[in-house]
């Protein structure tokens, strides 16, 4: 091959990088291993970990470790998927091409919305993306944000949007859901999560009109699994509803890859970030799909684009759409009343023990917060001992509620488990000096 | 698509735009060459009446599949009509540049301007030399 | 056509099944009030297990993926996926970790996210890394937010960013999303930044450089010593865009080159499965300078070897991700390396290089090679020689499809007219690289005997060219139920 390229040595392709910048010395890394070698050392990391599935879990906080059916793994590694590029080449894409469009289906469907995207990375990210959104599209800088909207997704919102010299202001969510008088002048988006972060239900028609009265778009963050339950917002006028597809479908794997999802009215297709698929025909008049309206995408319009995003999350929306695929219009809904179910007998069963009180004191769907006698660090710490992930302190992200515990209750907690687990909390709680926060 | 041609009784701009001043008023389009260079038009993005425009400056986009235009206004003034047939027929701008595809609609600001504009044959003699 | 798995969907059927209710059956009204409810059920596809299988099996069978052939696509290093990788990424104490659960619980993978973030550091010559960006692009974002927290901290707030004309779009998007002004400048006679213009356009107001090295056309910057100096010497700070770093893995590092910020893509680089267009992953590294600036949370080891994520960085810029990383993604990039090896990734790039090479010696008489170099992994021609008969890049590219040959990317960098750009990688044998060669030639051969046959290309796919003018002109996003008409 060297001669075919008319080099006498390798050496001489790199005849180009100036000397002063080679690499002479080989890199500090590990020397190869073999395949069994490789595994054994996976297994060695993967075995100091404790699985979600190994404890009995009630976290949530926008990761939840609902059942991952099989035909979700079966299509999803199927290399023909797994290991093609973006659909550039429709006439050799349309498997990808026409599982984008029936995804982008699935999601207007889910939000009643009329325009999805083909996805983004995460919640968080697709948040800060609407924002923009907003701010492009009405001309204002400023942004109010429910204190209620998870927490992560706020900062990310805060450091994405860093360069753009944006007011991002706070709405107050002091009881488990935002309060009602929302200060919406001169302002570019309201942004509120169904249900909130505590698991508070918001009366997102108030908000929704608030914004609209004041000129701002209305962004609803909201989860998928509660939307086969809860009214979708496109009937209650959002604008832009963004939110995390990880619970279809898309195992937990330590916070990533998720999936981002994000739907808008027709007014904002234009301004929509990401790749879009459209339906079109051939030559022949059979039926195909392509990449669609993609002037607004970076390799295009480059500085002008709507967004700079190219690799999107296309395996874990198609994993979406297997999942939303097996549960089918029959069987999101009856999820999630099954969760509601769960998590209002397991706040009843709770709050049976002295002295824990309702944060969310309203209606709930799957995820719910307490208030403890105690700082919910320590209480957390003590059950993961006795094998249960108890939830998430609320004290990490918001000072003054040390003593909120946050947890969500999937279709696969049992009631003995959830019995189990209130006698357990019962237990830490009624013993003294046990305060290891 | 028709056939390449650049009328007589029109004004044209360096930017590869077209005018026809009639009165206060003038009417903006781009021309045969333009649209040829641009590929079937998909998306026209133009101003609203009561908008002003400057000479000179772009006031609206052109999309075709894989590629934006900035189009570049010929004359200053205030728009009066964007061509609305245009949004749900772009493609009028490739089958007939200088009739139904036409963009603007525009009270002028300043008729001294179209004194700067060429004639059809001294754009013709633009695009040869290009 | 396939048909969609909507028009599959037949009332009542399902797929799903759910564990029974164990506890109290109160009704959905009980639970919530009216005006909270959904009033009709998502329209979702009512479909069996058999034919959701059956459907998406269908659909995969369109598609082409690097397991099923060759993949040259310039700038996308379309390499094989290992498939141990999918195996240890698929292990259940990697797999169902929840991002919230106690460190204590976590350790092995704090402690692969640690090792893999001081690899990654090495590769790239510099000191600190951060695995949170979700991609390339996202990783841009993150390193033009830490150059403004950098300058910031320093009592500075230059405006813009000086970036060449063949970089890729992410480039300037990314500038605009950061709040910054893009300075665009021209490519000289060898396909390098022309530094008059480079000289020419800094100032003190310029933040910082980014740079793909080698760059899109597949050649290495020369004068990469002298652009570090100049940016440098103004205040500014270099950016490296890694999507062409498997050019030069263990050869030439971004850091030894003079860059400050590199992201590396992992779903290029380091073998992680494209997904038919994501997950990837964007981590990036940083000089000393730049440590202090990375997001929350940085992982820890503290002196009993115990691993936990810091929080308490009063210089970070934040967050840019929800929680970590793409997580399971960063486990195949860090089995790739582990697998490989320092010596092993310094093969693979030598193997991407001479195969490159290798495709550009069996092909160049038949274009015009704009930039007459040695080409690193990838190279740019162009294919202006087909005009005179009537045939373009496209065509080539389509007639490709029938040649059973993934086609290069075309039309990019928008520099090159008619630009084909090639990028074989390593993991092609010479069998293969000859039979994209052949390709090659027969479709241009098809080009100078009967050019229909390539401006009507593909022929032997499940569809023909496709109306794209039709799709944008009336976007069709969605599947319309027949009860909402069309």
């Amino acid at each position: 091959m060297l001669a075919a390229v008319g080099v006498a040595s390798q050496e001489e392709l790199y005849a180009e990088i100036p000397e002063t910048v080679r690499l002479r010395a080989p890199l500090d890394l590990p020397a190869g291993i073999s395949e069994s070698e490789l595994f054994a050392e996976l297994r060695r990391l993967a075995g100091a970990n404790s699985p979600a599935g190994a404890m009995v879990s009630f976290l949530g906080a926008g990761a939840y470790d609902h059942y991952v059916p099989a035909v979700v793994d079966a299509i999803t590694g199927r290399s023909e998927f797994a290991t093609a590029y973006t659909p550039y080449q429709p006439e050799r894409s349309q498997g990808v091409l026409q599982s984008i469009f029936e995804y982008q289906t699935a999601i207007c469907e889910l939000t009643g919305l009329p325009v999805a995207n083909a996805s983004m990375y995460d919640a968080g990210t697709a948040l800060a993306e609407a924002v923009m959104i907003a701010v492009t599209q009405t001309g204002r800088k400023r942004v109010l944000v429910s204190r209620g909207v998870h927490p992560e997704y706020r900062q990310v919102l805060a450091t994405e949007t860093a360069g753009l010299a944006l007011e991002i202001a706070e709405a107050a969510c002091d009881d488990g859901v935002t309060a009602a008088a929302l200060r919406a002048a001169d302002t570019a988006a309201v942004v509120l999560q169904q249900p909130n972060f505590f698991g508070g239900l918001e009366d997102m028609a108030t908000a929704a009109r608030a914004a609209h009265d004041a000129g701002a778009l209305f962004i609803a963050v909201v989860d998928p699994i509660a939307l086969g339950i809860l009214a979708p917002p496109g009937d209650y006028g959002a604008d832009i509803a963004v939110g995390d597809g990880q619970a279809l479908g898309n195992p937990l794997n330590f916070g990533g890859p998720y999936l981002g999802f994000m739907a808008v009215g027709e007014a904002l297709v234009r301004r929509l970030p990401g790749r879009l698929v459209g339906e079109t025909v051939d030559g022949e008049g059979r039926r195909g799909f392509v990449l669609t309206l993609q002037t607004r995408e970076q390799h295009i319009r480059r500085e002008k684009a709507t967004s700079n995003i190219c690799s999107n999350h296309a395996l874990n929306a198609l994993a979406a759409l297997v999942y939303l695929s097996w549960l089918g219009k029959q069987g999101l809904p009856e999820l999630g009343l099954l969760c509601a179910r769960k998590a209002d007998y397991l706040r009843a069963r709770l709050l049976e023990i002295p002295d824990v009180a309702p944060y969310t004191a309203g209606p709930i769907v799957r995820e719910f917060a307490l208030r403890l006698p105690r700082p919910a660090a320590g209480i957390i710490s003590a059950l993961a001992e006795r094998g249960y992930l108890a939830g998430v302190d609320a004290g990490r992200f918001y000072a003054g509620l040390d003593d909120v515990l946050v947890l969500a209750v999937t279709e696969r907690r049992t009631r003995a488990e959830m019995d189990a687990f209130a006698g357990a909390l019962a237990d830490e709680l009624a013993t003294p000096g046990a305060d290891r926060g | 698509m028709a056939e390449e041609s650049y009328p007589q009784e029109l004004k044209y701009f360096k930017e590869h735009d077209w005018v026809r001043v009639s009165g206060d008023e003038a009417v903006f389009g781009i021309t045969w060459f333009a649209q040829d260079a641009l590929g079937e038009i998909v998306y026209v993005d133009l101003p609203k009446p009561g908008a002003a425009v400057a000479a000179g400056q772009t006031y609206g986009e052109l999309e075709s599949v894989k590629a934006v235009s900035d189009v570049y206004a010929p004359l200053s003034g205030e728009v009066v009509e964007a061509n609305g047939r245009l949004d749900d027929e772009p493609g009028l701008v490739n089958d007939d540049c200088y009739g139904e595809g036409w963009l603007l609609r525009v009270r002028l600001g300043d008729k001294a301007e179209i004194e700067a504009l060429m004639d059809a044959a001294a754009y013709q003699a633009l695009l040869e030399s290009a | 056509m396939a048909s969609t798995i909507y028009e599959r969907s037949r009332p009542g059927r399902r797929a799903f099944s759910l564990p029974p209710c164990d506890v109290p059956e109160r009704r959905l009204e009980e639970l919530l009030p009216e005006t909270l409810r959904r009033r009709a059920p998502a329209r979702l596809p009512e479909v069996s297990e058999v034919q959701l299988v059956r459907h998406f099996t269908e659909l995969s069978t369109l598609d082409y993926g690097v397991d099923t052939g060759p993949y040259p696509l310039g700038s996308c290093t379309m390499k094989y996926n290992p498939k141990i990788n999918e195996r240890v990424a698929a292990l259940e104490g990697l797999r169902d970790l929840h991002p919230y659960q106690p460190e204590s619980l976590a350790q092995g993978a704090l402690e692969l996210m640690y090792t893999l973030e001081r690899w990654l550091a090495e590769i790239a010559g510099l000191a600190a890394t951060t695995l949170q960006p979700a991609a390339g692009a996202h990783g841009e974002l993150t390193g033009l937010l830490l150059m403004r927290a950098y300058h910031e901290a320093r009592g500075r707030a230059p405006r813009k960013i000086v970036i060449p004309d063949t970089a890729h779009g992410t480039n300037p998007a990314s500038v605009v999303m950061a709040g910054y002004e893009v300075l665009s400048v021209r490519s000289d006679g060898r396909g390098g930044i022309d530094m008059d213009e480079l000289a020419a356009a800094l100032d003190g107001d310029v933040a910082g450089l980014m740079l793909t090295n080698p760059n899109t056309l597949g050649l290495f910057d020369e004068h990469i010593v002298a652009i570090a100096e100049t940016v440098h010497a103004v205040g500014g700070l270099l950016y490296y865009d890694g999507a062409n770093t498997n050019a030069v893995l263990g050869l030439s590092r971004p850091g030894d080159m003079g860059f400050d910020i590199v992201h590396f893509n992992t779903h290029k680089t380091f073998s992680t499965p494209h997904g038919g267009g994501g997950p990837g992953a964007g981590p990036i590294v940083v000089r000393d300078t730049l440590a202090a600036f990375l997001p929350v949370p940085v992982i820890v080891r503290e002196a009993d070897g115990r691993y936990r994520f810091d929080y308490d960085r009063p210089q970070s810029i934040g967050k840019v991700r929800t929680f970590y990383g793409n997580f399971a993604v960063l486990v195949r990039a860090y089995a790739y390396i582990r697998a490989l090896g320092g010596e092993g990734l310094r093969t693979a790039s030598e193997a991407a290089v001479l195969n490159a090479n290798y495709v550009l010696a069996g092909i160049r008489d038949l274009f015009d090679v704009p930039y007459d170099r040695r080409c690193m992994h990838e190279f740019v021609v162009s294919a202006e020689p087909l005009k005179q008969y009537g045939v373009k890049a496209l065509d080539v590219a389509k007639r490709l499809l029938d040649y059973g040959v993934h086609p290069p990317t075309t039309y990019f960098p928008l520099i090159v007219p008619e630009a084909l750009m090639i990028e074989p990688t390593e993991t092609e044998s010479k069998d293969e690289l000859d039979r994209v060669i052949a390709a090659i030639r027969a479709a241009v051969d098809d080009a100078a005997r009967d050019p229909e046959l390539l401006k009507t290309a593909p022929h032997t796919m499940p569809v023909g060219r496709l109306d794209e003018v039709g799709a944008a002109r009336h976007p069709v996003l969605r599947q319309r139920c027949p009860e909402d008409g069309v």
